[in-house]
């Protein structure tokens, strides 16, 4: 006997197979994306691209290139991310796949979780990849460890792949995908983006007034309610 | 026992109705041609019996469950062969029914290569489906049907883009699968082949059952001839 509250075997069961579905929906996205690689290749040299028109753009100004470093950066990754986001959805439709794992039945709610974690994977090693070069091109320093930076970044990328990857599978089923993604998208997304450049701002340029707990917070309460509203709302999505 | 029931079901596109007032039974362990010109509404039917696609109107029970409360022990029961391969470009053969395993504990990763040989792409198990004709692909579909082992197995069009060999190879799949007591819905517009394999013959019409059984009531399926 369970005392009440307490999960079941049945429940426990259903957890396992969550996970389960959740790691192969994982697996099967890395490996795609893996054998996609020029699609990485694209978007990598996209957010390289984006750095560097920010230093043309500002100019040969070393003081406020290093002041904005933070904003360009999150920028970089946020403009990136609707490349990376769409790709992930667009091998789901090409031949109905998304609908034959619904079919077999695949949890909608691993579908999301699966897909996400691999979006957030993706955007994390674009992010580490991006903050040497904006280092370099911006005059930036990370006074706050490289460690905290990749803290900051991996819970920046989190609030941008649940949002991005429900809103991709909406985009997926309209004719204009490629312009829906980002109009939805990037409104949502303006609060965490705010908390991601104000964190990074001061992983940068060092933080004499402790803020930078208050922001790493918030971020980390953004994304619960990210991932868990977009958890819910996924499976109606998927469904037609 | 009913596979599955339809009750005045009907689907609009848009503005366009594809299925009207539709009432159909298609009992336990039989076949059932489904026949009709193009835009008759066949397709529309089968991915509502497949519950790809929610009725507009009207009730659908499969194996007297419903879909609004037992979607996914209804899905468990169905396998679906469609011109949609449901197939990713960058994985191979093997990748995709393996991967078919991981969510499917019908699926018995072991009978893979088994099942590869039997629908001939044994020789192609490591090859990605970008490679694959469309061929190729319907025969990955009954690969991943027979490892599923359905209680209802939906085909649209199943003959087609097929070589003489995999003709054979579906109808050899589709009356084993009869024998096993699997109840199917096949639309065609082979219709000798289909009436080869069916017992049950529906004709749809601009998404009404058509002139063969018009004058009949609701909830009804006729004998092929």
């Amino acid at each position: 006997m369970t005392a009440p509250g307490e999960p079941t075997p049945c429940d426990r069961a259903r957890g396992v197979a969550l996970l389960t579905a959740t790691a192969s929906v994982i697996r099967k996205d890395l490996l795609l994306e893996w054998r996609g690689r020029a699609r990485i290749n694209a978007t990598l040299f996209f957010a390289i691209m984006t750095l560097l028109l920010f230093s043309f753009a500002v100019g040969p100004e070393t003081k406020s290139l290093a002041q904005n470093a933070a904003g360009y950066l999150w920028l970089a990754i946020l403009l990136s991310s609707v490349l990376s986001l769409g790709e992930s959805f667009r091998i789901e439709n090409e031949n109905g796949a998304l609908e034959g794992l619904r079919l077999i039945p695949v949890d909608a709610r691993a579908i999301f979780l699966g897909k996400a974690i691999a979006n957030l994977v993706l955007l994390t090693g674009l992010g580490v990849l991006l903050i040497p070069i904006a280092v370099a091109l911006y005059g930036a320093e990370i006074s706050a460890g490289f460690p905290r930076a990749v803290l900051v970044l991996v819970l920046g990328c989190a609030a941008i792949s649940a949002p991005g990857t429900l809103y991709a599978a909406i985009a997926n089923q309209a004719r204009a995908r490629d312009v829906l993604l980002p109009l939805l998208l990037f409104p949502i997304l303006v609060p965490a983006l705010v908390g991601a450049v104000k964190a990074t701002q001061l992983v940068f340029q060092g933080d004499p007034m402790g803020q930078l707990d208050s922001w790493t917070t918030l971020l980390v309460i953004f994304n619960l309610m990210y991932w868990l509203l977009c958890l819910v709302l996924f499976g109606r999505v998927v469904e037609e | 026992m009913e596979a599955a029931r339809l009750t005045n079901v009907s689907r609009r596109y848009g503005k366009r109705w594809a299925l009207i007032h539709l009432s159909v039974l298609i009992p336990e362990g039989h076949a059932v041609l489904l026949t009709g010109p193009n835009g008759a509404g066949k397709t529309t039917l089968l991915r509502i019996l497949a519950t790809a696609l929610s009725p507009t109107k009207g009730a659908l029970s499969i194996f007297g469950m419903s879909p609004a409360t037992e979607l996914d022990s209804i899905r468990r029961k169905i396998g679906l062969v469609t011109h949609k391969s449901h197939l990713y470009e960058e994985m191979t053969a093997i990748e995709s029914l393996t991967l078919l395993s991981h969510f499917d504990r019908k699926v018995n990763a072991k009978d893979i290569p088994a099942t590869l040989e039997r629908v001939g792409l044994a020789a192609r198990a490591h090859s990605t489906a970008r490679t694959f004709s469309a061929g190729m692909r319907r025969r990955l579909s009954l690969a991943r049907v027979l490892l599923q082992q359905p209680d209802l197995l939906l085909l649209d069009e199943p003959f087609t883009q097929l070589d003489p060999e995999g003709v054979a190879l579906v109808i050899e799949v589709v009356r084993e699968l009869k024998g096993r007591g699997v109840t199917l819905v096949m639309a065609t517009h082979d219709v000798e082949r289909g009436r080869a394999i069916c017992d049950l013959h529906l004709h749809l019409v601009g998404g009404r059952l058509g002139a063969p059984i018009s004058s009949l009531n609701a909830t009804t399926v006729v004998k092929a001839e």
